[in-house]
């Protein structure tokens, strides 16, 4: 009885040109959709690239975001590649060419402190973009998306690297905007290679690959953006300055050389400077690999392990 | 009526045993038990922060239970969770769909990570788009959606698997009546059409009385009673009849007590309180014996019980908005802003 009852107050309550019509006949064919079973990937890795394309789509489809991220590194490069002019100390002290040439190459690798920082800034922009794959979590979280994505058969390692992933495309455009910048600049180019470039992107990738796991694993559980903050100001800088992106590691005192020593980001600096600049590095550039391979495996693996746990209560 | 996975054959679609969920000191969901049956419309009744939403996020394994057994569609929410994730389908309390997107895009999206093809997904989403009456809006992003456009897309998210049981957590919360209306349409076009299960909560008495077939009440984590709204309001002791009559007449409530339908009388000053098991017939035989008695009769009130009377009588305390965490307070403040811009 009361069934029947509430069937009429809802037509009545109802809009008079609602099709009801049309409705029945989908209906019909929806019906026969639901019967048969629909075939399922099981793969683990499905939905990874339509997670990682969602928050990659957000990015290139938002043209003040895109556009943002593309200045950036133009005025980081511009302004602080161009003020922090290290070289110019030896110029301007009067020692004759050849052997100001011989100081800079001890030094930086090359007699442009410029081309020297501007390998410094591809681990920079590295370091900056993963940052905020963390917040990205933070936001899903807040926003109730990460519980819808929780609640679909997605492998919850997924979710995690689809973030990861997301965020090394983006540093890899921003190395590659970095690159030709800094050649616009003036960085130089003589050491070019198609392996030495191709080398560099794979660094990027992998660095990449290593911090976004990183921060997305400190953010598995947080719904407070606040926090997520404070870790990336907390982790970023120290990151950066000990290690040898803006200043040769030479030059600072010894118990800062052995922190960058253990500070992953340096092996990428040290590795894209030798392929890009011919510099003398500090570790052969297969240690610089290994040892970034090392960071981006286990990392990406803590990663996914912690997701199981923790990415719901 | 269906058979599962271990070839037994059963009608129901959960099982709960024993289910609880302790955050911190906090017991959200405690030792409840329940089975649902296929086919029906089921409701959990509660005020906020009564622990639906956690029971709900138990079944569909977005938490852990800390201890307790479930079993839906066939498989356990511990060792399955993944078959039950392919199996059901859930729409959540807020909104959850991504702003930046269109809608047919939120709702491809859902398809991708329940592993669809795209030659199934893409006809079955314009599909569902239709039914839910969005289909003129398939291609707008979603932070142009009014509330009740993105609700809409919420089911349709949530129907994109062709799942045998549908999870719907506070379905119309703050909706307009029409948009509620439609909400509560499609509800029963799931039932009848596709013969689907549907699990939702709700805090709105009305809507648990017209919807469900069966309805739990749930009150500080424990699920104190289960049955049909017209059980549950059996519950409260039959019909009232209210009747006044003059006053310092004498007290006839032994004698209205012997009438055979009449339960249990009350009376205080001039007002008797009757309750009576069918209020029609019942208060007819009332005035005819008062009036026998000489009593004048100044008025006389019949009122059918309400699922409100009946949760006043079984907790003790009216539907009331209770304290929640802070996360699902944020969210809560968010569904609204965007149900009502």
């Amino acid at each position: 009885m009361a069934k029947t009852d509430t069937d009429n107050k809802i037509k009545t309550s109802e809009n008079p040109e609602d099709q009801v019509e049309p409705v029945d006949q989908i209906l019909v064919e929806e019906e026969k959709r639901f019967r048969a079973a629909p075939k399922l990937d099981r793969s683990p890795l499905h939905g990874l690239w339509a997670l990682t394309n969602r928050d990659l789509r957000k990015w290139y489809t938002s043209p003040p975001q895109l556009i943002i991220s593309l200045i950036t590194p133009i005025v980081w490069l511009g302004l602080f590649g161009k003020a922090l002019n290290f070289s110019s100390f030896i110029s301007s002290s009067g020692i004759p060419i050849a052997q100001q040439n011989a100081i800079l190459i001890s030094y930086f690798g090359t007699t442009s402190y410029f081309s020297f920082l501007s390998c410094g800034m591809l681990a920079f922009i590295v370091l900056f973009t993963s940052a905020f794959s963390g917040m990205s979590v933070v936001f899903d979280r807040r926003f109730g998306f990460l519980d819808k994505a929780l609640s679909t058969p997605v492998a919850r390692g997924t979710i995690v690297m689809a973030k990861v992933f997301q965020s090394v495309g983006k540093s890899l455009i921003q190395s590659g905007i970095i690159l030709i910048i800094a050649v616009a600049l003036g960085m130089e180019t003589s050491h070019f290679t198609v392996q030495g470039v191709a080398g560099t992107f794979l660094m990027v990738f992998l660095l990449g690959t290593a911090l976004s796991a990183l921060f997305t694993m400190l953010a598995l559980r947080s719904a407070d953006w606040q926090t997520q903050q404070a870790i990336i100001n907390l982790v970023n800088l120290p990151l950066l300055f000990a290690s040898n992106a803006l200043f040769p590691a030479k030059l600072m005192p010894t118990w800062l050389q052995d922190v960058i020593k253990v500070n992953p980001v340096s092996y990428a600096i040290d590795g894209v400077r030798q392929m890009l600049i011919g510099a003398h590095g500090m570790n052969s550039l297969i240690v610089d690999f290994a040892v970034i391979i090392a960071f981006a495996v286990v990392l990406s693996a803590i990663g996914i392990v912690l997701s199981w746990r923790f990415l719901s209560k | 009526m269906s058979t599962n996975k271990d070839g037994t054959s059963t009608s129901n679609i959960i099982t709960v045993e024993n289910l609880s969920k302790t955050f911190g000191s906090l017991k959200a969901v405690d030792n409840v038990s329940f089975n649902i049956k296929e086919g029906e419309i089921f409701g959990f009744l509660g005020p906020n922060g009564a622990g639906k939403t956690t029971t709900i996020k138990l079944l569909t394994t977005l938490l852990k239970p800390t201890s307790g057994k479930a079993v839906v569609c066939g498989y356990s929410i511990f060792k399955d969770a993944n078959e039950v994730r392919r199996n059901v389908g859930v729409v959540p309390q807020e909104y959850t769909a991504d702003e930046d997107m269109t809608g047919i895009n939120n709702i491809l999206l859902c398809a991708d990570l329940y592993g669809m093809a795209r030659s199934d997904s893409k006809p079955h989403a314009k599909e569902l788009l239709k039914l839910v009456e969005l289909e003129d809006a398939a291609n707008r992003k979603v932070s142009t959606y009014s509330g009740g456009m993105r609700r809409r897309l919420e089911l349709a998210c949530g129907l994109i698997n062709y799942p045998k049981l549908l999870f719907l957590d506070e379905p119309t919360l703050g909706l307009d009546i029409q948009t509620r209306a439609a909400v509560w349409k499609y509800i029963k076009t799931l039932k009848e059409q596709y013969r689907m299960t549907l699990f939702l909560t709700t805090h709105y008495l009305e809507e648990a009385d017209s919807l469900c077939d069966r309805i739990g009440i749930i009150d500080h984590g424990h699920l104190v009673k289960i049955g049909s709204p017209q059980e549950l309001k059996q519950i409260v002791g039959g019909d009232l009849i209210v009747v006044s009559v003059r006053e310092n007449e004498p007290d006839i409530s032994s004698d209205v007590a012997k009438i055979e339908l009449v339960r249990e009388v009350k009376k205080q000053d001039r007002i008797y309180r009757i309750k009576v098991n069918n209020g029609e017939e019942a208060s007819p035989q009332i005035t005819d014996l008062m009036r026998s008695k000489g009593l004048h009769v100044i008025s006389v009130s019949l009122k059918k019980p309400t699922l409100d009377d009946a949760y006043l009588e079984l907790t003790g305390r009216n539907l009331r908005e209770e304290e929640v965490d802070k996360l699902s307070m944020f969210r809560q403040r968010v569904t609204m802003r965007r149900a009502r811009s």
